[in-house]
């Protein structure tokens, strides 16, 4: 049927939801954080193999050291982010999985000792020796998905990539920290933009943030009018609407294109990369810098919302603190937006690669009702499914129908949750789906 | 944040929104109140006295049933929606003891039985009209005119769809009539106007979807056209826009999509003329509401939203 009409008839998706945006730190320009006495680095900060260790107890590092090769082609290599003695080796539990992870605790020296770094002139690298720059500086996708950068950076053959995307929606409630570095260090993002158009030999990028951030867009369609790129680079306004800023979305927004169920973007020619991670690309191929250190947004209920440039394994309390303590009232510690953030146990928890978002928050959990059929969760799926449905499903443990409804096509995003009226946490009820069918190893 | 207690784990969204069933009860019922004071305006004090029986009523065996059921028992506004509907729907000089039958019917066998809010198949006001409508033929066969506010008896007079109707006035002042209310009918669903003020409140709250009663009125009026009736009559006499905007809206009993919506409201339009025009019933609204609820589950296990990404299978790739 026309699409036009499908509009006019409510019929065509325009899914997502819009939570209030509270972006608390907008305006707080990037601080780097006091270097921590202390960090506690797990070992598995990305999507994939978990790094193989490399240091004892005892043993001096300096900051960029490597103390954890990555274990295998998905996998990342772990870099000392503070100079001093490894003090321990402790399980320490995942941010991300609550999983137990081997983790290196280092003391620091207070001498902000660096390794010798080999900067390089990106116009003469080849594109290997580019991606071989990126996967050795240990970059993953900084928009939280840590999914290894080099891998999205190595596509096969029969797949090409026509299109670069640089994520800059933000569409969580409360980050600021894509925010600011577009705003601050729009030349760093579009050096890396520069660099991966280069690797993938693609000629056309586009550059996506919401239409809530308009100082971010004028930066960086000023940066981009004043660089030489291989290619054309837009700056591409989307309407502020969760979740915009997920890859799915994202690419069905601005190439009308969907990636197929179970897919990747290379399936649609495209590739997406989050501004923090362009940033981190800058720092590697350019300067030589491996990841240690990123902008982490502080925010909720404290006293003074702020934006940090901050060494990983750093102690969460110890920002928290730097914003002048959290209020009273606060309960629930978060790292990452409140649509799909992930609550920690402890207050002094270590920030990874992917922790864009500290976030302090009154904990609000709901009686839940039964479903009344409203609908409301089916009209906001942005991937066309009917969380309600697996919600039945799970509850009855009839588990086999689940991938008839495409169960793994869903994200996660949360926006059923949100506004469903029984306060029913679907989310929930889909992850433990999921994980049952991973039980049955159906696929 | 005090440093002694344990931090609360709880899973993502930690960010919910502002809806909640009670919400959108309490705006049906706020909705409701233009076409519940028509009612008493129209037809007299005696649908108040029917309208207090039926609350109580309901909210009583409500409470029994959730005890018998061992389930916590709270005031989510359902069942008030479904006593105010139950009413509205109603003749308005019913027996006080037929109103305590039938909302007691609506809400125990209609709703509990099947598992409370959320599980019953059919609308349970409508439910428990159809019942007293055929356990009580003869004492609920009567129907008054306009008495306005007297709590009078009022003259008995035919409904515009019976087949005794006639009307003495221009076809313009016969429309009036009609959209204002001024008619006879059962208590709530004469007037037009209140239905559809109260109907528009919803939609524009968001509470029920316009497609509903688009499609559902739009239907009866095509098909009424096309069989030779007068559509506009069609749509303002009886129960249609009573049924259009506050019953085949319910969110339990009707499918869950979009798409699902408007193929049951146009169902729902159909069945109501080929009841009017060629069944042995002067009205249909009632019976084409709940035949359609017993086609939802049907028409939600095979009317699905497009899945992202869902890539059609070409006639190769199948074989």
């Amino acid at each position: 049927m026309n699409t036009h009409i499908l509009e006019v008839l409510g019929l065509k998706r325009s899914a997502g939801v819009h939570p209030p945006s509270r972006k608390l730190g907008a305006q707080a320009a990037i601080e780097r954080s006091p270097l921590p006495q202390m960090v506690t680095l797990p070992l598995q900060q990305h999507i994939g193999a978990p790094a193989k260790i490399l240091v004892k107890a005892g043993d001096e590092v300096k900051v960029g050291q490597v103390i954890a090769e990555a274990g295998g082609f998905v996998s990342a290599p772990i870099h000392a982010t503070i100079s001093g003695k490894v003090k321990q080796l402790p399980t320490v539990a995942s941010s991300v999985t609550g999983k137990a992870v081997p983790g290196v605790v280092i003391e620091s020296d207070g001498e902000d000792e660096w390794i010798e770094l080999s900067p390089a002139d990106p116009d003469k690298l080849s594109p290997s020796e580019i991606i071989s720059r990126i996967k050795d500086a240990g970059i993953v996708g900084m928009g939280g998905a840590t999914f290894p950068t080099h891998v999205k950076l190595s596509p096969p053959p029969e797949k090409p990539i026509k299109v670069v995307i640089v994520n800059g929606a933000e569409c969580e409630p409360y980050i600021t920290a894509d925010d600011r570095l577009m705003i601050e260090q729009p030349e760093r993002i579009l050096s890396g933009l520069k660099i991966v158009m280069k690797a993938l030999s693609v000629k056309h990028a586009f550059v996506a943030i919401e239409d809530n951030k308009p100082q971010a867009v004028a930066k960086m369609r000023e940066g981009v009018s004043q660089g030489a790129f291989p290619g054309e680079v837009r700056v591409f306004v989307v309407p502020r609407r969760y979740p915009m800023g997920a890859e799915k979305t994202l690419i069905k927004t601005i190439l009308g294109a969907e990636i197929p169920e179970g897919g990747l973007p290379m399936d649609v020619g495209a590739v997406v990369h989050n501004v923090a991670t362009l940033a981190a690309i800058h720092d590697a191929v350019v300067l030589g810098k491996p990841l240690v250190e990123r902008v982490v947004s502080v925010t909720g209920l404290v006293k003074t919302p702020k934006n940090f440039l901050a060494r990983f394994g750093t102690p969460s309390s110890a920002l928290i603190d730097l914003c002048g303590g959290s209020d009273a009232s606060a309960d629930e510690l978060i790292f990452g937006g409140p649509m799909m953030g992930i609550a920690q146990p402890l207050l002094d928890t270590a920030i990874i690669k992917g922790t864009n978002c500290i976030l302090l928050e009154k904990s609000d959990i709901r009686e839940e009702h039964d479903c009344v059929r409203c609908g409301r969760c089916v009209d906001v799926c942005p991937m066309g499914l009917l969380p309600l449905q697996f919600v039945n499903l799970v509850k009855h443990e009839d588990y086999d129908h689940l991938p008839g409804y495409h169960i793994n096509n869903c994200v996660e995003c949360g926006s059923c949750t949100y506004g469903c009226p029984a306060n029913i946490p679907l989310v929930s009820y889909i992850k433990l789906g999921k994980l049952e069918l991973r039980k049955l190893g159906v696929k | 944040m005090d440093s002694n207690k344990p931090l609360v784990l709880s899973p993502s969204p930690h960010l919910r929104g502002k809806n909640s069933i009670k919400k959108d009860m309490y705006l049906v019922i706020f909705a409701l109140l233009f076409s519940t004071a028509g009612a008493v305006y129209f037809f007299g004090l005696y649908v108040l006295l029917m309208l207090a029986v039926s609350l109580l009523a309901a909210v009583l065996t409500e409470y029994v049933a959730k005890m018998m059921r061992r389930r916590p028992f709270n005031l989510d506004g359902s069942v008030i929606v479904t006593a105010i509907l139950f009413v509205l729907v109603m003749p308005p000089r019913t027996p006080l003891w037929i109103v305590v039958v039938g909302s007691v019917f609506s809400i125990a066998v209609a709703k509990e039985m099947f598992g409370g809010l959320g599980h019953n198949v059919f609308n349970p006001a409508l439910a428990g009209r159809a019942f007293v409508t055929v356990s009580f033929a003869g004492a609920l066969s009567r129907w008054i005119a306009p008495v306005h506010l007297m709590l009078a008896d009022g003259v008995t007079t035919a409904t515009p769809l019976s087949e005794s109707f006639a009307y003495t006035l221009s076809k313009t002042e016969m429309y009036k009539a009609l959209f204002f209310g001024n008619v006879g009918g059962s208590a709530g669903e004469t007037s037009a106007l209140l239905i559809l003020i109260g109907g528009l409140i919803l939609i524009a709250f968001r509470v029920i979807k316009w497609q509903v009663p688009v499609f559902y009125i739009g239907t009866v009026a095509l098909l009424s056209w096309a069989l030779g009736q007068d559509p506009l009559f069609q749509i303002l006499a009886g129960g249609l826009f009573l049924g259009a905007f506050f019953m085949a809206t319910d969110y339990v009993t009707t499918p869950i999509t979009t798409k699902g919506k408007i193929i049951f409201a146009v169902g729902a339009g159909v069945l109501v003329v080929l009841i009017r025009v060629y069944g042995s019933m002067p009205e249909g609204v009632c019976y084409s509401i709940l035949l359609m609820n017993a086609f939802t589950p049907l028409i939600d296990r095979h009317v699905r939203p497009r899945v992202f990404g869902l890539v059609k299978k070409t006639k190769k790739e199948a074989a």
